[in-house]
Protein backbone atom coordinates (compact mmCIF):
# COMPACT_ATOMS: atom_id res chain seq x y z
CA UNK A 1 0.00 0.00 0.00
CA UNK A 2 1.33 3.14 -0.79
CA UNK A 3 2.54 5.34 1.81
CA UNK A 4 1.86 8.77 0.13
CA UNK A 5 -1.99 8.07 0.39
CA UNK A 6 -3.69 9.65 2.33
CA UNK A 7 -7.06 7.97 1.27
CA UNK A 8 -6.90 4.39 -0.72
CA UNK A 9 -10.13 2.63 -1.41
CA UNK A 10 -10.47 -0.58 -3.48
CA UNK A 11 -13.51 -2.53 -4.31
CA UNK A 12 -15.45 -0.72 -1.57
CA UNK A 13 -19.02 -1.97 -1.14
CA UNK A 14 -21.75 -1.60 1.59
CA UNK A 15 -25.15 -3.25 2.04
CA UNK A 16 -27.44 -2.28 4.45
CA UNK A 17 -29.16 -4.73 6.01
CA UNK A 18 -27.41 -7.98 4.32
CA UNK A 19 -29.62 -10.70 3.79
CA UNK A 20 -33.10 -9.39 4.60
CA UNK A 21 -35.81 -8.38 2.39
CA UNK A 22 -35.51 -4.41 2.78
CA UNK A 23 -31.61 -4.48 1.85
CA UNK A 24 -29.80 -2.22 -0.33
CA UNK A 25 -26.71 -1.66 -1.82
CA UNK A 26 -25.63 1.45 -1.37
CA UNK A 27 -22.06 1.21 -2.75
CA UNK A 28 -20.18 -1.63 -4.73
CA UNK A 29 -16.92 -1.54 -6.64
CA UNK A 30 -15.90 1.73 -5.93
CA UNK A 31 -12.34 2.58 -6.30
CA UNK A 32 -10.66 6.26 -5.03
CA UNK A 33 -7.20 7.23 -4.09
CA UNK A 34 -7.03 11.02 -2.34
CA UNK A 35 -3.37 12.36 -2.10
CA UNK A 36 -1.74 14.72 0.45
CA UNK A 37 -3.11 18.37 0.82
CA UNK A 38 -5.79 17.46 -2.38
CA UNK A 39 -9.04 18.84 -2.11
CA UNK A 40 -11.51 16.37 -3.69
CA UNK A 41 -15.23 17.32 -4.14
CA UNK A 42 -17.54 14.22 -4.53
CA UNK A 43 -20.97 14.67 -6.56
CA UNK A 44 -23.82 12.51 -7.71
CA UNK A 45 -27.38 11.84 -7.87
CA UNK A 46 -29.43 12.05 -4.81
CA UNK A 47 -29.49 8.93 -2.73
CA UNK A 48 -26.42 7.16 -4.35
CA UNK A 49 -24.74 6.91 -1.69
CA UNK A 50 -22.37 9.76 -1.36
CA UNK A 51 -22.81 9.99 2.90
CA UNK A 52 -22.33 6.70 3.16
CA UNK A 53 -19.26 6.79 1.66
CA UNK A 54 -18.10 9.89 3.56
CA UNK A 55 -19.07 7.58 6.89
CA UNK A 56 -17.79 4.52 5.56
CA UNK A 57 -14.24 6.69 5.70
CA UNK A 58 -14.90 8.26 8.71
CA UNK A 59 -15.21 4.37 10.31
CA UNK A 60 -18.86 5.17 11.52
CA UNK A 61 -19.95 1.94 10.07
CA UNK A 62 -17.83 -0.78 8.59
CA UNK A 63 -17.85 -2.28 4.65
CA UNK A 64 -19.35 -5.47 3.71
CA UNK A 65 -16.68 -5.74 1.56
CA UNK A 66 -13.34 -3.98 0.26
CA UNK A 67 -10.20 -2.43 1.00
CA UNK A 68 -10.19 0.98 2.97
CA UNK A 69 -6.92 2.86 4.25
CA UNK A 70 -6.47 5.95 5.97
CA UNK A 71 -2.97 6.96 6.29
CA UNK A 72 -1.86 3.18 5.78
CA UNK A 73 -4.51 1.95 8.50
CA UNK A 74 -8.26 0.98 8.91
CA UNK A 75 -11.24 3.54 9.03
CA UNK A 76 -11.64 2.00 12.61
CA UNK A 77 -8.21 2.70 13.69
CA UNK A 78 -7.86 5.95 12.10
CA UNK A 79 -10.98 7.10 13.51
CA UNK A 80 -9.57 6.00 17.53
CA UNK A 81 -6.55 8.13 16.24
CA UNK A 82 -8.46 10.71 15.50
CA UNK A 83 -7.29 11.25 11.93
CA UNK A 84 -10.74 12.56 11.14
CA UNK A 85 -12.22 16.22 11.13
CA UNK A 86 -15.98 15.64 10.38
CA UNK A 87 -18.37 18.17 9.36
CA UNK A 88 -22.11 18.04 8.26
CA UNK A 89 -25.00 20.23 7.10
CA UNK A 90 -26.02 20.90 10.64
CA UNK A 91 -23.46 22.79 12.21
CA UNK A 92 -24.54 19.91 15.15
CA UNK A 93 -23.31 22.59 18.01
CA UNK A 94 -23.94 21.70 21.63
CA UNK A 95 -26.42 24.48 22.50
CA UNK A 96 -25.83 24.82 26.33
CA UNK A 97 -21.65 25.39 25.63
CA UNK A 98 -20.48 29.03 24.24
CA UNK A 99 -19.15 28.92 20.76
CA UNK A 100 -15.52 29.09 22.35
CA UNK A 101 -16.04 25.86 24.30
CA UNK A 102 -18.11 23.65 21.76
CA UNK A 103 -14.30 23.79 19.73
CA UNK A 104 -12.84 22.91 22.49
CA UNK A 105 -15.27 19.92 22.46
CA UNK A 106 -12.84 17.24 21.03
CA UNK A 107 -9.71 18.57 22.76
CA UNK A 108 -11.32 17.73 25.95
CA UNK A 109 -11.83 14.19 24.78
CA UNK A 110 -8.71 13.94 24.19
CA UNK A 111 -7.14 15.15 27.49
CA UNK A 112 -5.97 18.03 27.01
CA UNK A 113 -5.21 21.00 29.26
CA UNK A 114 -7.78 23.70 30.02
CA UNK A 115 -5.13 26.25 29.20
CA UNK A 116 -4.02 24.60 26.46
CA UNK A 117 -7.12 24.00 24.89
CA UNK A 118 -9.02 27.22 25.14
CA UNK A 119 -5.45 29.36 23.41
CA UNK A 120 -5.84 26.74 20.63
CA UNK A 121 -10.22 27.04 20.46
CA UNK A 122 -9.56 30.78 20.45
CA UNK A 123 -6.90 30.38 17.53
CA UNK A 124 -8.93 28.14 15.78
CA UNK A 125 -11.82 30.65 16.25
CA UNK A 126 -9.37 33.50 14.40
CA UNK A 127 -8.86 31.31 11.69
CA UNK A 128 -12.55 31.59 10.91
CA UNK A 129 -13.25 35.03 11.41
CA UNK A 130 -15.25 34.81 14.79
CA UNK A 131 -12.71 35.98 17.57
CA UNK A 132 -15.44 38.39 18.78
CA UNK A 133 -17.93 35.40 19.36
CA UNK A 134 -16.24 33.56 21.55
CA UNK A 135 -18.29 33.30 24.19
CA UNK A 136 -21.80 33.54 22.31
CA UNK A 137 -23.96 30.86 22.51
CA UNK A 138 -25.28 28.88 19.08
CA UNK A 139 -28.59 30.50 20.02
CA UNK A 140 -26.84 34.04 19.49
CA UNK A 141 -25.28 33.10 16.21
CA UNK A 142 -26.29 32.86 12.25
CA UNK A 143 -26.41 29.86 10.43
CA UNK A 144 -23.11 30.39 8.48
CA UNK A 145 -21.82 31.28 11.68
CA UNK A 146 -22.34 28.14 13.73
CA UNK A 147 -21.22 26.29 10.55
CA UNK A 148 -17.93 28.54 10.68
CA UNK A 149 -17.59 26.80 14.51
CA UNK A 150 -18.13 23.27 13.35
CA UNK A 151 -15.34 23.74 11.03
CA UNK A 152 -13.54 25.58 13.53
CA UNK A 153 -14.28 22.74 15.81
CA UNK A 154 -13.25 20.03 13.34
CA UNK A 155 -9.94 21.41 12.64
CA UNK A 156 -9.27 22.30 16.37
CA UNK A 157 -7.14 18.65 16.67
CA UNK A 158 -5.50 19.12 13.14
CA UNK A 159 -7.08 16.34 11.83
CA UNK A 160 -5.01 14.81 8.53
CA UNK A 161 -8.23 14.25 6.84
CA UNK A 162 -11.35 16.97 6.94
CA UNK A 163 -14.45 14.95 6.20
CA UNK A 164 -17.50 17.16 5.06
CA UNK A 165 -20.79 16.13 4.26
CA UNK A 166 -22.45 19.36 2.36
CA UNK A 167 -21.62 21.60 5.16
CA UNK A 168 -23.05 24.72 3.19
CA UNK A 169 -25.97 22.84 2.29
CA UNK A 170 -28.28 25.12 4.67
CA UNK A 171 -27.04 28.26 3.62
CA UNK A 172 -27.82 30.93 1.27
CA UNK A 173 -25.92 31.92 -1.76
CA UNK A 174 -23.74 34.95 -0.54
CA UNK A 175 -22.67 32.96 2.46
CA UNK A 176 -22.06 30.22 0.67
CA UNK A 177 -19.85 32.03 -1.49
CA UNK A 178 -18.18 33.48 1.59
CA UNK A 179 -17.56 30.04 3.40
CA UNK A 180 -16.33 28.83 -0.18
CA UNK A 181 -13.56 31.37 0.55
CA UNK A 182 -12.93 30.87 3.85
CA UNK A 183 -12.81 27.40 3.51
CA UNK A 184 -10.16 27.48 0.74
CA UNK A 185 -8.11 29.79 2.70
CA UNK A 186 -8.12 27.51 5.60
CA UNK A 187 -7.70 24.71 3.50
CA UNK A 188 -4.45 26.49 2.11
CA UNK A 189 -3.16 27.38 5.83
CA UNK A 190 -3.65 24.47 7.53
CA UNK A 191 -2.13 21.80 4.62
CA UNK A 192 -5.09 19.65 5.21
CA UNK A 193 -6.28 17.16 2.41
CA UNK A 194 -10.45 17.67 2.11
CA UNK A 195 -13.26 15.41 0.66
CA UNK A 196 -15.86 17.54 0.15
CA UNK A 197 -19.67 16.40 -0.99
CA UNK A 198 -21.83 18.69 -2.40
CA UNK A 199 -24.68 19.43 -4.75
CA UNK A 200 -23.68 22.17 -6.75
CA UNK A 201 -21.10 21.67 -9.43
CA UNK A 202 -20.44 25.44 -9.27
CA UNK A 203 -19.13 24.71 -5.30
CA UNK A 204 -17.43 21.76 -6.84
CA UNK A 205 -15.30 23.51 -9.34
CA UNK A 206 -14.54 26.24 -7.51
CA UNK A 207 -13.31 24.51 -4.21
CA UNK A 208 -11.67 21.33 -5.55
CA UNK A 209 -8.09 20.29 -7.34
CA UNK A 210 -10.14 17.36 -8.43
CA UNK A 211 -13.88 16.40 -8.66
CA UNK A 212 -15.20 12.71 -8.67
CA UNK A 213 -18.49 11.74 -9.90
CA UNK A 214 -20.72 8.87 -8.41
CA UNK A 215 -22.90 6.77 -10.25
CA UNK A 216 -26.35 5.95 -9.20
CA UNK A 217 -26.83 3.41 -6.69
CA UNK A 218 -25.08 0.98 -6.31
CA UNK A 219 -22.14 3.83 -6.44
CA UNK A 220 -19.28 3.44 -7.70
CA UNK A 221 -16.93 6.07 -8.84
CA UNK A 222 -17.45 6.91 -12.45
CA UNK A 223 -15.23 9.67 -13.63
CA UNK A 224 -13.07 11.83 -12.07
CA UNK A 225 -12.41 15.07 -13.56
CA UNK A 226 -9.61 17.35 -12.60
CA UNK A 227 -9.84 21.40 -11.84
CA UNK A 228 -7.19 23.60 -12.90
CA UNK A 229 -8.08 27.18 -12.25
CA UNK A 230 -5.18 29.73 -12.64
CA UNK A 231 -6.22 31.30 -9.18
CA UNK A 232 -9.23 30.75 -6.58
CA UNK A 233 -10.38 33.88 -5.88
CA UNK A 234 -13.97 34.92 -6.01
CA UNK A 235 -13.74 36.74 -9.41
CA UNK A 236 -12.79 33.16 -10.55
CA UNK A 237 -15.95 32.60 -11.09
CA UNK A 238 -16.81 34.65 -13.63
CA UNK A 239 -13.90 33.03 -16.18
CA UNK A 240 -14.01 31.12 -19.45
CA UNK A 241 -12.33 28.92 -17.82
CA UNK A 242 -14.49 28.30 -14.68
CA UNK A 243 -17.72 27.45 -17.12
CA UNK A 244 -16.07 25.43 -19.04
CA UNK A 245 -15.03 22.80 -16.00
CA UNK A 246 -18.41 23.47 -14.77
CA UNK A 247 -20.05 22.36 -18.18
CA UNK A 248 -17.81 19.37 -18.14
CA UNK A 249 -18.81 18.65 -14.63
CA UNK A 250 -22.34 18.77 -15.68
CA UNK A 251 -21.82 17.03 -19.27
CA UNK A 252 -20.26 13.54 -17.11
CA UNK A 253 -22.81 14.11 -14.41
CA UNK A 254 -25.89 13.48 -16.55
CA UNK A 255 -24.36 11.05 -18.59
CA UNK A 256 -23.63 9.19 -15.85
CA UNK A 257 -27.27 9.33 -14.26
CA UNK A 258 -28.60 8.04 -18.32
CA UNK A 259 -26.32 4.98 -18.13
CA UNK B 1 -26.32 43.74 31.65
CA UNK B 2 -30.24 44.41 30.29
CA UNK B 3 -31.24 40.63 29.79
CA UNK B 4 -30.59 40.33 33.78
CA UNK B 5 -32.50 43.51 34.80
CA UNK B 6 -35.36 42.45 32.28
CA UNK B 7 -34.96 38.59 34.67
CA UNK B 8 -35.42 40.52 37.30
CA UNK B 9 -38.32 42.89 36.73
CA UNK B 10 -39.78 39.40 35.45
CA UNK B 11 -39.69 38.12 38.49
CA UNK B 12 -40.72 41.29 40.62
CA UNK B 13 -44.49 41.20 38.09
CA UNK B 14 -44.34 37.04 38.95
CA UNK B 15 -43.91 37.72 42.74
CA UNK B 16 -46.47 40.65 42.80
CA UNK B 17 -48.75 38.77 40.03
CA UNK B 18 -49.21 35.79 42.98
CA UNK B 19 -49.39 38.38 46.01
CA UNK B 20 -52.94 39.68 44.30
CA UNK B 21 -53.25 36.15 43.51
CA UNK B 22 -53.19 35.38 47.33
CA UNK B 23 -55.79 38.60 47.94
CA UNK B 24 -58.19 38.20 45.26
CA UNK B 25 -58.52 34.33 46.30
CA UNK B 26 -59.19 35.55 50.16
CA UNK B 27 -61.50 38.17 48.85
CA UNK B 28 -63.54 35.24 46.78
CA UNK B 29 -63.66 33.27 50.03
CA UNK B 30 -64.72 35.90 52.36
CA UNK B 31 -67.39 37.06 49.39
CA UNK B 32 -68.65 33.95 49.04
CA UNK B 33 -69.09 33.59 52.99
CA UNK B 34 -70.54 37.21 53.14
CA UNK B 35 -72.87 36.04 50.19
CA UNK B 36 -74.03 32.92 51.80
CA UNK B 37 -74.40 34.46 55.28
CA UNK B 38 -76.45 37.25 53.61
CA UNK B 39 -79.09 34.51 51.95
CA UNK B 40 -78.64 32.91 54.66
CA UNK B 41 -78.06 29.23 53.60
CA UNK B 42 -78.76 27.51 56.93
CA UNK B 43 -82.59 27.32 55.51
CA UNK B 44 -81.10 24.98 52.82
CA UNK B 45 -83.57 26.48 50.39
CA UNK B 46 -80.98 28.09 48.74
CA UNK B 47 -79.77 25.49 45.89
CA UNK B 48 -75.81 25.73 45.25
CA UNK B 49 -74.70 27.66 48.40
CA UNK B 50 -75.22 25.61 51.40
CA UNK B 51 -75.86 22.53 50.02
CA UNK B 52 -74.28 21.84 46.51
CA UNK B 53 -71.54 24.26 48.05
CA UNK B 54 -70.21 24.22 51.69
CA UNK B 55 -71.92 26.69 53.52
CA UNK B 56 -70.59 30.01 55.04
CA UNK B 57 -71.15 29.67 58.81
CA UNK B 58 -67.89 30.15 60.87
CA UNK B 59 -68.03 26.46 61.43
CA UNK B 60 -67.28 25.61 57.82
CA UNK B 61 -65.42 28.69 56.75
CA UNK B 62 -63.78 30.35 59.23
CA UNK B 63 -63.21 33.87 58.74
CA UNK B 64 -59.58 34.70 56.75
CA UNK B 65 -58.65 37.16 59.75
CA UNK B 66 -59.44 34.51 62.36
CA UNK B 67 -57.54 31.65 60.18
CA UNK B 68 -54.69 34.06 60.29
CA UNK B 69 -54.72 34.63 64.03
CA UNK B 70 -54.98 31.10 64.45
CA UNK B 71 -51.04 31.35 63.54
CA UNK B 72 -50.75 33.08 66.71
CA UNK B 73 -52.94 30.74 69.27
CA UNK B 74 -51.52 28.52 71.40
CA UNK B 75 -53.39 25.08 72.22
CA UNK B 76 -52.55 25.65 75.85
CA UNK B 77 -52.00 28.58 77.86
CA UNK B 78 -48.15 29.40 77.52
CA UNK B 79 -47.66 26.86 75.10
CA UNK B 80 -46.76 26.39 71.44
CA UNK B 81 -48.77 28.36 68.96
CA UNK B 82 -50.65 26.54 66.13
CA UNK B 83 -48.09 28.65 63.56
CA UNK B 84 -44.95 27.08 64.98
CA UNK B 85 -46.73 23.65 65.09
CA UNK B 86 -47.02 23.55 61.45
CA UNK B 87 -43.71 25.17 61.02
CA UNK B 88 -42.27 22.37 63.23
CA UNK B 89 -44.43 19.56 60.99
CA UNK B 90 -43.50 21.22 57.73
CA UNK B 91 -39.82 21.27 58.02
CA UNK B 92 -40.14 17.42 59.65
CA UNK B 93 -42.47 16.52 56.40
CA UNK B 94 -40.06 18.50 54.09
CA UNK B 95 -36.68 16.56 55.36
CA UNK B 96 -38.74 13.28 54.34
CA UNK B 97 -39.74 14.32 51.29
CA UNK B 98 -36.12 15.85 50.22
CA UNK B 99 -34.45 12.71 51.12
CA UNK B 100 -37.17 10.66 49.22
CA UNK B 101 -36.49 13.00 45.86
CA UNK B 102 -32.78 12.93 46.19
CA UNK B 103 -32.76 9.19 46.20
CA UNK B 104 -35.59 8.79 43.47
CA UNK B 105 -34.18 11.20 41.78
CA UNK B 106 -30.38 9.10 41.56
CA UNK B 107 -32.34 5.76 41.14
CA UNK B 108 -34.21 7.53 38.10
CA UNK B 109 -30.87 8.91 36.55
CA UNK B 110 -29.53 5.22 37.46
CA UNK B 111 -32.63 3.75 35.76
CA UNK B 112 -32.10 5.64 32.70
CA UNK B 113 -28.96 5.33 32.20
CA UNK B 114 -29.06 1.23 32.32
CA UNK B 115 -32.39 1.82 29.61
CA UNK B 116 -30.68 4.00 27.36
CA UNK B 117 -27.71 1.00 27.03
CA UNK B 118 -29.88 -1.38 24.46
CA UNK B 119 -33.20 -0.81 23.53
CA UNK B 120 -34.03 -4.55 24.45
CA UNK B 121 -33.55 -3.45 27.88
CA UNK B 122 -35.74 -0.75 27.22
CA UNK B 123 -38.57 -2.39 25.75
CA UNK B 124 -38.13 -5.35 28.39
CA UNK B 125 -37.65 -2.88 31.55
CA UNK B 126 -39.78 0.20 30.65
CA UNK B 127 -43.37 -1.63 30.78
CA UNK B 128 -42.36 -3.12 34.91
CA UNK B 129 -41.67 0.82 35.75
CA UNK B 130 -44.43 1.78 34.46
CA UNK B 131 -46.78 -0.90 35.80
CA UNK B 132 -45.03 0.02 39.37
CA UNK B 133 -47.19 3.22 39.43
CA UNK B 134 -50.31 1.47 39.53
CA UNK B 135 -49.77 0.02 43.50
CA UNK B 136 -51.63 2.04 45.35
CA UNK B 137 -49.79 4.42 47.55
CA UNK B 138 -52.25 4.22 50.83
CA UNK B 139 -52.18 0.45 50.34
CA UNK B 140 -48.23 0.21 50.20
CA UNK B 141 -47.30 3.17 53.24
CA UNK B 142 -48.22 0.81 56.33
CA UNK B 143 -46.55 -2.37 54.50
CA UNK B 144 -43.57 0.06 54.38
CA UNK B 145 -43.41 0.95 57.55
CA UNK B 146 -43.67 -2.64 59.42
CA UNK B 147 -41.03 -3.73 56.82
CA UNK B 148 -39.01 -0.74 57.84
CA UNK B 149 -39.04 -1.31 61.83
CA UNK B 150 -38.79 -5.08 61.72
CA UNK B 151 -36.92 -5.83 57.89
CA UNK B 152 -34.15 -4.03 58.00
CA UNK B 153 -31.99 -4.48 60.76
CA UNK B 154 -28.94 -5.54 58.44
CA UNK B 155 -28.60 -1.57 57.69
CA UNK B 156 -25.63 0.27 59.11
CA UNK B 157 -27.79 3.21 60.47
CA UNK B 158 -30.91 2.20 62.70
CA UNK B 159 -33.86 2.85 60.40
CA UNK B 160 -36.30 5.46 61.48
CA UNK B 161 -40.01 5.77 60.80
CA UNK B 162 -39.90 8.86 59.18
CA UNK B 163 -37.23 7.08 56.34
CA UNK B 164 -39.83 4.85 55.50
CA UNK B 165 -42.31 7.89 54.30
CA UNK B 166 -38.85 9.12 52.20
CA UNK B 167 -39.51 5.73 50.42
CA UNK B 168 -42.66 6.55 49.67
CA UNK B 169 -41.28 10.16 48.56
CA UNK B 170 -38.78 8.01 46.44
CA UNK B 171 -41.47 5.73 44.61
CA UNK B 172 -43.26 8.64 43.57
CA UNK B 173 -40.26 10.61 42.44
CA UNK B 174 -38.28 8.26 40.66
CA UNK B 175 -40.65 7.21 37.92
CA UNK B 176 -40.93 10.85 36.01
CA UNK B 177 -37.41 11.04 36.60
CA UNK B 178 -36.62 7.10 34.67
CA UNK B 179 -39.23 8.09 32.32
CA UNK B 180 -38.44 11.77 31.11
CA UNK B 181 -34.86 11.28 31.95
CA UNK B 182 -34.09 8.51 29.22
CA UNK B 183 -36.36 10.39 26.78
CA UNK B 184 -33.68 13.17 27.65
CA UNK B 185 -30.93 11.11 26.81
CA UNK B 186 -31.99 9.71 23.57
CA UNK B 187 -32.75 13.55 22.33
CA UNK B 188 -29.10 14.16 21.29
CA UNK B 189 -29.46 13.97 17.12
CA UNK B 190 -27.51 11.34 15.28
CA UNK B 191 -25.23 13.27 13.93
CA UNK B 192 -24.37 14.91 17.34
CA UNK B 193 -23.26 11.70 18.00
CA UNK B 194 -21.36 10.67 15.35
CA UNK B 195 -19.23 12.93 16.16
CA UNK B 196 -18.81 12.23 19.15
CA UNK B 197 -17.84 8.69 18.12
CA UNK B 198 -15.41 10.83 15.48
CA UNK B 199 -13.69 12.02 18.32
CA UNK B 200 -13.28 8.55 19.65
CA UNK B 201 -15.36 9.43 22.66
CA UNK B 202 -15.79 6.40 24.92
CA UNK B 203 -19.68 5.86 26.44
CA UNK B 204 -18.95 7.66 29.32
CA UNK B 205 -17.43 10.66 27.85
CA UNK B 206 -20.69 10.99 25.70
CA UNK B 207 -22.74 10.02 28.68
CA UNK B 208 -21.20 13.14 30.64
CA UNK B 209 -20.46 16.02 27.88
CA UNK B 210 -23.69 15.02 25.50
CA UNK B 211 -26.25 12.98 26.74
CA UNK B 212 -26.77 13.98 30.62
CA UNK B 213 -26.11 17.62 29.69
CA UNK B 214 -28.94 17.67 27.07
CA UNK B 215 -31.08 15.24 29.25
CA UNK B 216 -31.61 18.33 31.36
CA UNK B 217 -34.46 20.31 30.06
CA UNK B 218 -36.62 17.16 29.67
CA UNK B 219 -35.69 16.44 33.34
CA UNK B 220 -36.78 19.36 34.65
CA UNK B 221 -40.41 19.45 34.15
CA UNK B 222 -40.41 15.92 35.73
CA UNK B 223 -37.93 17.01 39.00
CA UNK B 224 -41.09 19.62 39.35
CA UNK B 225 -43.80 17.32 39.16
CA UNK B 226 -41.70 14.96 41.30
CA UNK B 227 -41.48 17.81 44.24
CA UNK B 228 -44.96 18.12 44.34
CA UNK B 229 -45.75 14.43 44.31
CA UNK B 230 -42.67 14.09 47.19
CA UNK B 231 -44.48 16.51 49.30
CA UNK B 232 -47.85 15.39 48.78
CA UNK B 233 -46.54 12.18 48.80
CA UNK B 234 -45.02 12.24 52.33
CA UNK B 235 -47.63 13.61 53.71
CA UNK B 236 -50.16 11.04 52.29
CA UNK B 237 -47.63 8.47 53.58
CA UNK B 238 -48.15 9.92 57.26
CA UNK B 239 -51.58 10.07 57.41
CA UNK B 240 -51.95 6.16 56.21
CA UNK B 241 -48.65 4.79 57.99
CA UNK B 242 -49.34 6.85 61.66
CA UNK B 243 -45.93 8.33 61.63
CA UNK B 244 -45.72 11.40 63.85
CA UNK B 245 -44.27 14.85 63.45
CA UNK B 246 -44.77 15.91 60.28
CA UNK B 247 -47.58 17.52 58.75
CA UNK B 248 -49.91 14.72 57.79
CA UNK B 249 -49.75 13.67 61.64
CA UNK B 250 -50.76 17.65 62.52
CA UNK B 251 -53.91 17.58 59.78
CA UNK B 252 -55.03 14.21 61.36
CA UNK B 253 -55.04 15.56 64.64
CA UNK B 254 -56.32 19.09 63.70
CA UNK B 255 -59.33 17.24 61.61
CA UNK B 256 -59.90 15.46 64.97
CA UNK B 257 -60.42 18.63 66.96
CA UNK B 258 -62.15 20.39 64.11
CA UNK B 259 -65.70 20.80 65.96
CA UNK B 260 -63.77 23.40 68.31
CA UNK B 261 -61.24 24.63 66.21
CA UNK B 262 -61.74 25.17 62.55
CA UNK B 263 -59.47 27.41 62.09
CA UNK B 264 -56.34 25.39 63.07
CA UNK B 265 -57.27 22.82 60.02
CA UNK B 266 -56.50 25.50 57.61
CA UNK B 267 -52.98 26.82 58.83
CA UNK B 268 -52.62 22.92 58.16
CA UNK B 269 -53.58 23.22 55.22
CA UNK B 270 -51.98 26.74 54.28
CA UNK B 271 -48.72 25.11 55.66
CA UNK B 272 -49.15 21.69 53.66
CA UNK B 273 -49.39 24.52 50.48
CA UNK B 274 -46.29 26.49 51.11
CA UNK B 275 -44.16 23.23 52.06
CA UNK B 276 -45.31 22.27 48.22
CA UNK B 277 -44.76 25.74 46.84
CA UNK B 278 -40.90 25.24 48.54
CA UNK B 279 -40.01 22.30 46.96
CA UNK B 280 -41.15 23.79 43.47
CA UNK B 281 -39.24 26.76 44.39
CA UNK B 282 -35.97 25.09 45.10
CA UNK B 283 -36.11 23.01 41.52
CA UNK B 284 -37.25 25.62 39.78
CA UNK B 285 -34.39 27.92 41.18
CA UNK B 286 -32.09 25.26 40.42
CA UNK B 287 -33.15 24.92 37.29
CA UNK B 288 -32.78 28.33 36.12
CA UNK B 289 -29.32 28.47 37.59
CA UNK B 290 -28.28 25.01 35.36
CA UNK B 291 -30.25 26.40 32.61
CA UNK B 292 -29.52 30.40 31.62
CA UNK B 293 -26.49 29.68 30.67
CA UNK B 294 -27.42 28.08 27.51
CA UNK B 295 -27.99 31.65 26.08
CA UNK B 296 -32.01 30.74 25.37
CA UNK B 297 -33.20 32.64 28.17
CA UNK B 298 -35.30 29.99 30.45
CA UNK B 299 -38.77 31.57 31.04
N1 LIG C 1 -28.62 3.31 8.04
C1 LIG C 1 -29.15 2.93 6.87
N2 LIG C 1 -29.92 1.84 6.79
C2 LIG C 1 -30.44 1.44 5.61
N3 LIG C 1 -30.27 2.07 4.45
C3 LIG C 1 -29.51 3.17 4.44
C4 LIG C 1 -28.92 3.67 5.66
N4 LIG C 1 -28.22 4.79 5.36
C5 LIG C 1 -28.38 4.98 4.04
N5 LIG C 1 -29.15 4.02 3.48
C6 LIG C 1 -29.49 3.91 2.07
O1 LIG C 1 -28.32 4.04 1.30
C7 LIG C 1 -28.55 4.82 0.16
C8 LIG C 1 -27.55 5.96 0.09
O2 LIG C 1 -27.79 6.86 1.15
P1 LIG C 1 -26.90 8.14 1.38
O3 LIG C 1 -27.42 8.86 2.55
O4 LIG C 1 -25.49 7.73 1.44
O5 LIG C 1 -27.16 8.96 0.05
P2 LIG C 1 -26.61 10.40 -0.34
O6 LIG C 1 -25.92 10.25 -1.64
O7 LIG C 1 -25.87 11.01 0.78
O8 LIG C 1 -27.98 11.17 -0.57
P3 LIG C 1 -28.24 12.73 -0.49
O9 LIG C 1 -27.65 13.31 -1.71
O10 LIG C 1 -29.74 12.83 -0.52
O11 LIG C 1 -27.62 13.23 0.76
C9 LIG C 1 -29.99 5.28 0.21
O12 LIG C 1 -30.75 4.48 -0.67
C10 LIG C 1 -30.39 5.04 1.63
O13 LIG C 1 -31.73 4.65 1.69
MG1 LIG D 1 -26.20 12.68 2.07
Amino acid sequence: MAQDLVLEIAGLEKTFNPGRANAVTAISELDLSVRPREFVSIIGPSGCGKSTLLRLVGGLIDPTAGDLSVNGRSAQEARLARDYGMVFQAAGLLDWRTAVRNVELPLELMGWSKFRRRARAKEMLELVDLDGFASHYPAELSGGMQQRVSIARALSFEPSLLLMDEPFGALDEMTREYMQTELLKIWRETATTVIFITHSIPEAVFLSTRVAVMSPRPARIAAEIPIDLPERAPQVRDTEEFFRSVSLVRRTLRSVEHE
Amino acid sequence: MTDRSTTRRARTRRTLVFAVFLVVLALLYTGYKAFGQAVDDTQRDWWVVGSFLPRSDDKNMPPVLDILAEFGQAPREGGTTIGRLTLDGALFTLREAAVGFAAGTIIGLAIAVVLLQSRRAERGVLPYVIASQTVPLIAIAPIVVVWGRTGLEFLPWEWKDWMSVSLIATYLTFFPVAVNGLRGLQSPSPEASELMQSYAAGRRQVLRRLQLPASLPYLFPALRIAATASVVGAIVGEISAGVRGGLGRLILDFAGKYITGPERLYVAIIGACITGLVAVGVVAAAERLLLARRGIVAQ
